[in-house]
């Protein structure tokens, strides 16, 4: 009876998340402009997207955002990460705090404060201020899933790779990154999917030549929904679905073999009772 | 044995946070000998180690590798090898990989790669093991591993910290074995870190009894369990009575209440002594006057022998036999003076204040005085 219970509540949890996403779909298929009848399905609204020189244009400058900043955003998330590690306690939870400060503050003050500086700077808002933006707020969560793996890492693993004769450096290359690229990819991916999903902070730092996705379809509903947005969305949602799927499925793989066996083992007995 | 020195400590000091781990190591290690390093928890065995092998550097005092001063050389150029406690084997490499590891970085030829590593895992029985992931091989099976990915590099010297400390009793004793095997196939220096007193004497040609960073005594295992110089060494490599004795004259010693002959001199009129006495050499005989007398208190099955607890006065004996006495009979408690170890107090010594305070506090209560395992 519990469990039925149970059931019925996680249910009804997902249903109320996920609904809008799925009504949404279902209208990016709709042959009507219109969002509450449906006249038949169809593919136009896709067609027309695509064919829209606007999205397509600002969608290409999310891709070379995200990708950009991410990469720069891993590169130096691990090093952070690195550094953060090696320091005496009192630093290391100074510095830690002062890291995350980005994903705590509110998104608009970490925006108008961007700007502010920007401007003060006199550097032209445009692709640089956005990329800096973004590298700003998605190195914390490279820290974020670097630090733990390196935790986890057997101190003793980088002096065995000394002891065997590597360098500092070679033993950095051939034993640390190794150990802790799972936390890097990680890292990669959540910074990619966040840049690509901002909104808040790029609205303030974009250029008029350099929107984004999510800045161009808010510009868009302003005047009229168009259900090239809906189609739009559909892709995206489906995208971030994908990279998530990727980012688990990637994970799963990484544990030992019989940790994973274990892990199976006590979700059925978890399933059963 | 070849009595040529390849590593010399002198007098190193090692500090952290304001504590002492090493005052003043002073020691000589030789060519081809099987070196272990005993003491308890925390007495700095595995810092001792790790200048040795560069991961540490000591606050005064040098290292020299055949006469040569090697403070400052970094570890990836010393001609020394480790067997980490906890193994240390690379995750992300199969076990081919990780003993290969070192060869690699010499950027061997793959051909010489494959033979030296194929000779390695034969040294240590783990044909056939290539491919495997490391994570997937048992504690015993990683243990081999790192043993032979360190002796892979064909080091001078290899440094072992604890390394069957996480295997269980069956597994340790056949390791023990093998890596003495190992060691005299390849007449390389080991040096080898346990807490393990049995596994010490054992294996060792050379035991190194450390506590609270002094060294306090080198020699055979013969050497260190037949004539342990203090209480704490005799304490620590067996099970021992420990009795508070007064030294009358050469070969003249009181304790127990009785005056003892013994094969001891050389120590001051009437200077306070600590008599040791191994359960084993002694024996039970019939009560008499000739002997001390006590009641048996308890008679336990060892195994092998019987451990017999006898008390004579405020004194508990602990007694090693074949043969059971009755609990509540009385006994004759018999030894030679060959089997009287005497020694000179350790005044300064923290661990020996403790050590006395632990006996003063057994003879206050009734219990155990001067039984010490
Ligand atoms: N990196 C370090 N920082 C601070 N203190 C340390 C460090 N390494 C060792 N110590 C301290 O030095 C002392 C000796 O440590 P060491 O590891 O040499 O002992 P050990 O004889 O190997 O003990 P065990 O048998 O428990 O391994 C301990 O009190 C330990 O806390
Ligand atoms: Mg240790």
């Amino acid at each position: 009876m519990r469990k039925l219970t149970n059931r019925i509540y996680i249910g009804l949890v997902f249903l109320f998340l996920y609904i809008p996403i799925f009504v949404l779909i279902a209208n990016s298929f709709n042959a009507s402009k219109s969002r509450t009848v449906w006249t038949g399905f169809t593919f136009d609204w896709y067609v027309k997207l695509f064919h829209n020189e606007t999205i397509l244009g600002s969608l290409l400058n999310t891709l070379i955002i995200a990708l950009v900043a991410s990469v720069a955003a891993t590169l130096l998330g691990t090093l952070a990460a690195i550094g953060i590690y090696n320091m005496k306690k009192v630093t290391r939870t100074i510095v830690m705090n002062i890291s995350y400060l980005p994903i705590i503050n509110p998104e608009i003050v970490t925006g108008v404060s961007l700007m502010l500086l920007f401007v003060a700077m006199k550097i032209e808002l445009g692709y640089v201020t956005l990329i800096l933006a973004h590298i700003t707020f998605c190195v914390p969560y490279v820290i974020l899933n670097v630090l733990p793996k390196l935790r986890q890492m057997d101190r003793n693993l980088y002096e065995a790779a000394l002891d065997l004769g590597c360098t500092p450096t070679l033993a950095f290359r051939k034993v640390v990154i190794p150990e802790i690229m799972p936390g890097i990819m990680t890292g990669f991916l959540m910074s990619i999917t966040y840049s690509i999903d901002d909104f808040v902070i790029s609205y303030f730092t974009h250029g008029a030549t350099s929107q984004t996705l999510p800045i161009t379809i808010f510009s868009m509903t302003r005047r009229k929904v168009s259900p090239e947005v809906n189609a739009l969305s559909a892709i995206l949602f489906v995208v971030i679905l994908a990279i998530m799927i990727i980012m688990n499925v990637s994970e799963m793989r990484k544990l030992p073999e019989d940790q994973r066996r274990r892990a199976a083992k006590a979700a059925k007995k978890g399933g059963r009772a | 044995m070849d009595k040529n020195k390849i590593i010399e400590l002198k007098g190193i000091f090692k500090e952290y946070n304001g504590e002492q781990v090493l005052k003043g190591i002073d020691l000589d290690i030789h060519d081809k000998e099987f070196v272990t390093f005993l003491g308890p928890s925390g007495c700095g065995k595995t810092t001792t180690l790790r200048i040795i092998g560069g991961f540490v550097t000591p606050d005064s005092g040098d290292v020299l590798f055949n006469g040569r001063r090697v403070n400052d050389v970094p570890p990836y150029k010393r001609a020394v090898n480790t067997v980490f406690q906890k193994y240390a084997l690379f995750p992300h490499l199969n076990v081919y990989e990780n003993v290969a590891f070192g060869l690699r970085l010499k950027k061997e030829k793959e051909s010489v790669i494959a033979a030296k590593v194929a000779e390695m895992l034969d040294l240590v029985n783990l044909r056939g093991f290539e491919k495997r992931s490391v994570s997937l091989l048992s504690g015993g099976q990683q243990q081999r591993v790192a043993i032979a990915r360190a002796l892979c590099n064909e080091p001078k010297v290899l440094l072992l910290d604890e390394p069957l400390g996480a295997l269980d009793l069956q597994l340790r004793k056949e390791m023990q074995i093998e890596l003495k095997k190992i060691q005299q196939r390849l007449e390389i220096t080991f040096i080898y870190v346990t807490h393990d007193q049995e596994e010490a004497l054992t294996m060792s040609d050379t035991v190194v009894v450390m506590n609270g960073g002094v060294i306090q005594q080198i020699g055979t295992p013969q050497d260190i369990y037949n004539e342990p110089v203090n209480a704490f060494v005799a304490k620590f490599i067996g099970e021992s009575n420990i009795l508070p004795g007064i030294m009358h004259e050469d070969y003249k010693v009181e304790f127990a209440g009785d005056n003892f002959e013994c094969v001891d001199k050389g120590f001051r009129h009437l200077e306070p002594v600590d008599v040791v006495i191994r359960p084993e050499d002694i024996t039970i005989c019939p009560p008499s006057d000739k002997v001390i007398n006590g009641l048996v208190e308890s008679v336990l099955f060892k195994g092998v022998h019987y451990e017999i607890m006898v008390r004579a006065y405020s004194d508990l004996w602990k007694i090693h036999s074949t043969k059971a006495p009755e609990v509540g009979s009385v006994v004759g408690i018999d030894f030679t003076p060959e089997d009287i170890h005497i020694m000179r107090k350790m005044e300064s010594s923290e661990d020996y204040a403790a050590l006395e305070h632990l006996n003063e506090q057994r003879a206050g209560t009734g219990e155990e005085a001067g039984t010490v395992e």
